[in-house]
């Protein structure tokens, strides 16, 4: 054991954590508007990366240059879905909800299975390709490219919710619906924005993994549960905490890899969130 | 006055709702002669995944209907209780009937390890630790060598039908009693316990955990004993269904499927009701297996997409489940005059 190898994993780590951050972001963001945790996110996930493969397969379509269309339509999803389903739920109780995005989940993936089958496709020689030497770490090209952007989109998410006008309407929904309508600011259409801003989180970092990652019906499982670890690590609602969880997770999840046994990675992130959730309930950075 | 105070104290356990109570009674003697009939081994094996199915869904029910912690892992008590008489069976020869019994054990034994640290959690953090329970079962099992890893336990079959070995080749009729004997104990102790001192604690807890505190409840330990009966109806059904399929692997066992298909049928039924369960087994179970029969068969997953599909609209237009279109008057005791 060298210490390039674990340099190696620690830049492995940060460059799948900061993937994780931005898709916990999204869920935060939606939980941090209406308490609804989207059990469906990994689904989302998953469409997203679809979405991507089916542009390039069908249309030739670069996944780099898809990603617009992508997001657009993962933002599609996200309004469809608190338009069919998540307005009805609002005041339902929480066991309600939580069922009600578990079974949209359980939706999604089955209509996935059987328009797609669970094989495992992949985009064949894509734009980014290959990787590069720094020193004695090996770095995937689309990796670092993913982790690049994903990390542009969560700076920029960042900036929109704390500095546009929008983006402080959505705040203000979040800290107290009733007030917020009360000085005009409409909360179903900021529930609406709030579901395309979450999930067009997700489209960015779906259509970033088409490049590198296996595309399969069940891809969305790990990164939804890796998502929803980050998001109470970071404390629920926090969108700057899901930065730090992100990494964190990413960093434990390839050294603990490393040093331990890979087929156990699950555990050890497992094992992280039930000493943060018991010790610190509400996150390491959280509001509440 | 004195009379009615009388007829408060002797106010019978039973419902006295004379209709629900013959009706049930005849349900259970119809339950009981229906092989008689001759019905074919489809019918049986049908009737046998409702009645498995009602009970995981009542387990279900007492952690997340009676004393309202949303667990989504539930399959990795059935999965323990697989395990437990396969391995126990096929190491030591001990009989099924007792390693059922050593099942329900090592779950309750799993359910306070896991219910110490995670029921001081609540709502949402319960639920995502849940999640990651059932899969990390999975995960463990997968690479487990002692129980067979990845591709599981195989039964030793034995020459003939036996009793002791629990295992029967010839016809279904056998696991068809046994299944419905576990159901209708396992029901019975749900609805005593609905209606005991512990049932309308545990219900307070899940209404309002503040107001339960403040009389003395103590929330968290009624919350672990909650998920300790749970665990404990769960793992016989995973028993038995090890007996009945004599090849269980952690792909089956501690499928998410399991924790899905609980949590689909309790919601479909009625969550937080006694029978809420076996409305939702009894009208769930037949459309996933004539689905699979006509619609599946080739990987699709169709009867997935239906029960996502009803889940989603069960929860928008009736989040109280199928016994809610019953009238409360039927379900209710007589009120006393």
């Amino acid at each position: 054991m060298t210490s390039e190898i674990i340099l190696q994993a620690i830049v492995t780590g940060l460059m799948m954590g900061l993937i994780y951050a931005l898709i916990a972001a999204g869920l935060s963001l939606i939980f941090g508007l209406m308490e609804i945790v989207n059990f469906a996110h990994g689904e989302h996930l998953m469409l997203s990366m679809f979405s991507s493969f089916w542009l390039w397969s069908l249309f030739g379509l670069d996944p780099l240059f898809s990603i617009p269309i992508t997001i657009l339509f993962l933002a599609f999803c996200g309004i469809l879905t608190h338009y069919f389903l998540i307005r009805y739920i609002l005041k339902a109780k929480m066991l309600i909800q939580i069922c009600a995005t578990f079974g949209l989940s359980i939706f999604i993936r089955s209509i996935a299975q059987l328009l797609w089958t669970p094989d495992f496709r992949n985009v064949d020689k894509p734009l980014l390709e290959g990787r590069i030497e720094v020193g004695s770490v090996f770095i995937g090209q689309p990796q670092l490219y993913a982790s690049f952007v994903c990390l542009l989109a969560f700076i920029g998410l960042y900036l929109f919710v704390t500095k546009t006008e929008t983006g402080l309407a959505l705040q203000a929904t979040a800290q107290d619906r009733h007030a917020a309508e009360v000085l005009g600011i409409p909360s179903n259409k900021m529930f609406a924005i709030g579901w395309a801003i979450g999930l067009g989180c997700v489209g960015v970092a779906g259509g970033m993994m088409a490049n590198y990652f296996f595309i399969f019906t069940d891809v969305g499982i790990n990164f939804a549960l890796f998502a929803f670890v980050a998001v109470a690590l970071g404390g629920f609602g926090s969108i700057i905490g899901c930065l730090y969880a992100g990494i964190i997770i990413g960093l434990v999840e390839s050294l603990g890899g490393l040093l331990i046994d890979p087929s156990f990675k699950l555990l050890y992130v497992f094992v992280i969130y039930l000493l943060v959730v018991i010790y610190k309930p509400q996150g390491l950075f959280g509001r509440y | 006055m004195e009379s009615k105070l009388l007829a408060a104290k002797s106010e019978p356990l039973w419902n006295t709702n004379n209709k629900v109570i013959s009706i049930i009674c005849g349900l259970v003697i119809l339950l009981f002669s229906l092989p008689l009939f001759g019905l074919n081994s489809f019918y049986l094996h049908l009737f046998i995944m409702i009645f498995m199915h009602a009970v995981m869904a009542q387990s279900w029910n007492v952690i997340a209907g009676f004393s309202g912690q949303i667990s989504l892992g539930h399959g990795a008590f059935f999965g323990i209780g697989a395990y437990a008489t396969s391995f126990f069976y096929m190491q030591y020869g001990i009989t099924p009937w007792i390693s059922i019994f050593f099942g329900m054990f090592i779950s309750a034994v799993f359910a306070v390890l896991i219910g110490i640290p995670m029921l001081r959690l609540s709502g949402h953090y319960f639920a995502i630790a849940t999640l990651l329970i059932g899969i990390s079962f999975q995960v463990v099992f997968q690479r487990w060598d002692l129980v067979g890893a990845a591709s599981g336990l195989w039964v030793t079959m034995t020459p003939e039908d036996s009793w002791l070995a629990l295992q029967f080749h010839s016809s279904k009729a056998p696991y068809y009693y046994i299944f419905l004997i576990f159901f209708i104990i396992t029901f019975f102790v749900v609805w005593l316990l609905s209606r005991s001192k512990l049932g309308y604690r545990l219900r307070a807890v899940r209404d309002d955990p503040q107001a339960a505190l403040s009389l003395c409840i103590n929330v968290s330990n009624y919350k672990i004993i909650a998920y300790v009966i749970s665990a404990m109806i769960m793992a016989p059904m995973g028993s038995l269904f090890a007996q009945y399929i004599l090849i269980i692997d952690p792909d089956r066992v501690f499928n998410i499927e399991i924790s899905i298909i609980v949590l689909l049928i309790t919601v479909l039924g009625g969550i937080g009701n006694v029978w809420g369960p076996i409305i939702g087994a009894s009208i769930l179970i037949p459309i996933s297996e004539y689905s699979r029969i006509y619609l599946g068969g080739t990987g699709g997953a169709v009867d997935l997409i239906l029960y996502g599909l009803i889940l989603m609209i069960i929860c928008i237009f009736r989040p109280n489940g199928l016994i809610s279109f019953i009238p409360k008057h039927i379900l209710e005791r007589k009120k006393q005059k």
